[in-house]
């Protein structure tokens, strides 16, 4: 699959952002006034940032407001729909946190719980995709929500919950890449079954339709890179997991805080590239490509 | 609405046969001819004359060479492919805003172009590649089973079939109603053993596929031989002597 940077924006900076809002929410001792302001803010920059770099790989943007309406049976819809519920419900959670002091419990819980219902759902724009079978997995969403609470974590500085969290994420991560490795040849669709002619032989793609390129070979047809797969995800690890880790252990100071969420972002930046550029979609196969 | 019908009226749809195609691509030709002058937003062109020529096609035909497991000669199979109006359209239920839909009448999957936000998503969920973003229109486009012929009672009456149809030499591809057991596509299904592509995907396609038909194996069946059976088999005369004294050097 292409990777499109606006599309590794918005997964990574919403996911984290609505991690960071869960936190707040279920926090028994919520920052009020100018620190909740600002955490607040952080929150909300970094979802509504995502959702923003997420309309520009649209065709129509300014359609976008029909993307509400058919939540029985898309999960984008459902994104696009848990997505404003969690910002409605935490910003009027946040109003009264920093204007006067008041912490409305059950706001907070209902707003975490919808925060994690939306990353949930983002997940699962991916996880629902046949088409694309190292995507197609429980696990893709288990790992989007633990990254997203492991970063919520570290960025409302819960030293404990975002170790622990790290270590969960990087677990799940290993173990999503290594099975995303083989999803492919289990998935058992191949050009002989693409192309219905396995039943008389060796299928090979002799010629493709045009000499040139096209949308489809664009889109789903991302060669460049899987080269440095291997050396990308150790990257990925250390960046997202292991510095992280190590500035969080290391005596408190807001510099190795500061680092700690810049690293780990810059690590999710790397998985989610590899997320994109590593999958590939069936497709592919009629091309003689995957 | 993005969810599916439960059953449709009519599954209209095509039936390609993949002996007869000889991939001439007029089909692709035709499609995109009709789809670019008539319904919706037109299949436009980038760089067409340049370095790097790329564009919208509803329809595209692939060549591939199968090897036989028996050692017989290699086949070539040129392979139109394009929508397949599934009726479990995964195209369809993954749309955010409606735009895409599955007709309960005649069971065709469409794009409605003005809702469509051009997020792509269907693309993706379509394991056929039967979807391609306009890259001028910024809407998807896909085969319509070219609806605004096959009801248009301004046509004539022959020409009330797909584009790709009407056009296509060779009679490799056949349109109509694969929900009714007695229409003439579906005998021709029944008759010669037509198939779903990606069967495991669960996408249950309408359109179905003739595979080639087994070829036949040459054997000596050459009439003329006996009569023409070599006069000489020793040489003689100066040709024999030639190949004797050659023969003992």
């Amino acid at each position: 699959m292409h990777p499109a940077r606006s599309i590794i924006l918005f997964t990574s900076l919403s996911g984290l952002g609505f991690g960071l809002l869960a936190w707040l929410g279920i926090d028994g001792d919520a920052p009020t006034g100018w620190v909740g302001f600002i955490f607040f803010a952080i929150a909300y920059a970094l979802a509504c940032g995502g959702l923003m770099a997420s309309t520009f790989h649209l065709g129509h943007p300014e359609r976008a407001i029909k993307a509400f309406s058919q939540w029985r049976s898309s999960w984008l819809s459902r994104e696009g729909v848990a997505a404003v519920a969690t910002l409605v419900v935490m910003g009027v959670y946040a109003f009264f946190l920093v204007f006067f002091g008041l912490q409305i419990s059950i706001l907070g819980w209902i707003g975490a719980a919808l925060a994690i219902v939306t990353v949930y759902t983002t997940s699962m724009i991916y996880a629902q995709l046949k088409t694309v079978p190292r995507w197609n997995t429980p696990l893709t969403s288990a790992l989007f929500i633990c990254l997203a609470l492991a970063g919520g974590a570290l960025l409302s500085g819960r030293v404990l919950f975002a170790i622990n969290l790290l270590v969960i994420a990087a677990i799940i991560q290993v173990i999503w890449w290594q099975q995303g490795d083989t999803r492919f040849s289990e998935s058992g669709t191949t050009l002989a079954s693409a192309t219905g002619l396995g039943s008389i032989g060796k299928v090979r793609a002799f010629e493709p339709p045009h000499t040139g390129t096209n949308y489809l070979m664009d889109e789903f047809m991302h060669v460049v890179g899987r080269k440095h797969a291997q050396k990308l995800r150790a990257i990925a690890l250390v960046l997202m997991i292991g510095l992280p880790i190590l500035f969080l252990l290391l005596p408190f100071a807001h510099l190795f805080a500061l680092l700690a969420v810049v690293s780990h972002l810059a690590g999710v930046f790397v998985s989610r590239w590899l997320f994109f550029a590593e999958a590939e979609h069936v497709v592919g196969l009629y091309y003689g490509k995957r | 609405m993005t969810t599916l019908p439960t059953s449709t009226e009519k599954k209209l749809g095509l039936v390609i046969d993949l002996d007869t195609c000889v991939g001439c691509h007029a089909c692709v030709v035709s499609c995109k001819g009709w789809n670019t002058e008539n319904y919706g937003a037109p299949l436009s062109d980038q760089d067409p004359y340049g370095a790097a020529p790329k564009g919208t096609f509803l329809n595209r035909v692939h060549s591939y060479e199968v090897q036989p497991e028996n050692g017989s000669a290699a086949q070539l199979i040129h392979f139109p492919k394009s929508c397949l109006h599934c009726e479990d359209a995964p195209c369809v239920t993954v749309c955010p805003t409606g735009a895409s839909y599955k007709r309960v009448e005649d069971g065709i999957v469409l794009v409605n172009e003005s809702d469509c936000i051009g997020c792509g998503l269907c693309a993706w969920a379509c394991p056929y590649g039967a979807r391609e973003m306009d890259q001028a229109e910024g809407v998807m486009k896909k085969c319509t089973l070219c609806v605004d012929r096959i009801y248009n009672e301004n046509l004539p009456e022959e020409d009330r079939q797909p584009a790709c149809v009407r056009t296509c030499p060779a009679g490799a591809r056949h349109f109509g109603d694969l929900g009714d057991p007695d229409s003439d596509v579906s005998k021709l299904v029944a008759e010669r053993g037509g198939m779903d592509l990606m069967p495991e995907q669960g996408t249950k396609p309408v359109n179905k596929y003739l595979p080639p038909r087994p070829k036949d194996k040459i054997e000596e069946i050459d009439i003329l031989a006996p009569f023409l059976a070599p006069v000489a088999e020793e040489p003689k005369g100066f040709l024999g002597w030639l190949d004797k004294t050659l023969e003992r050097l």
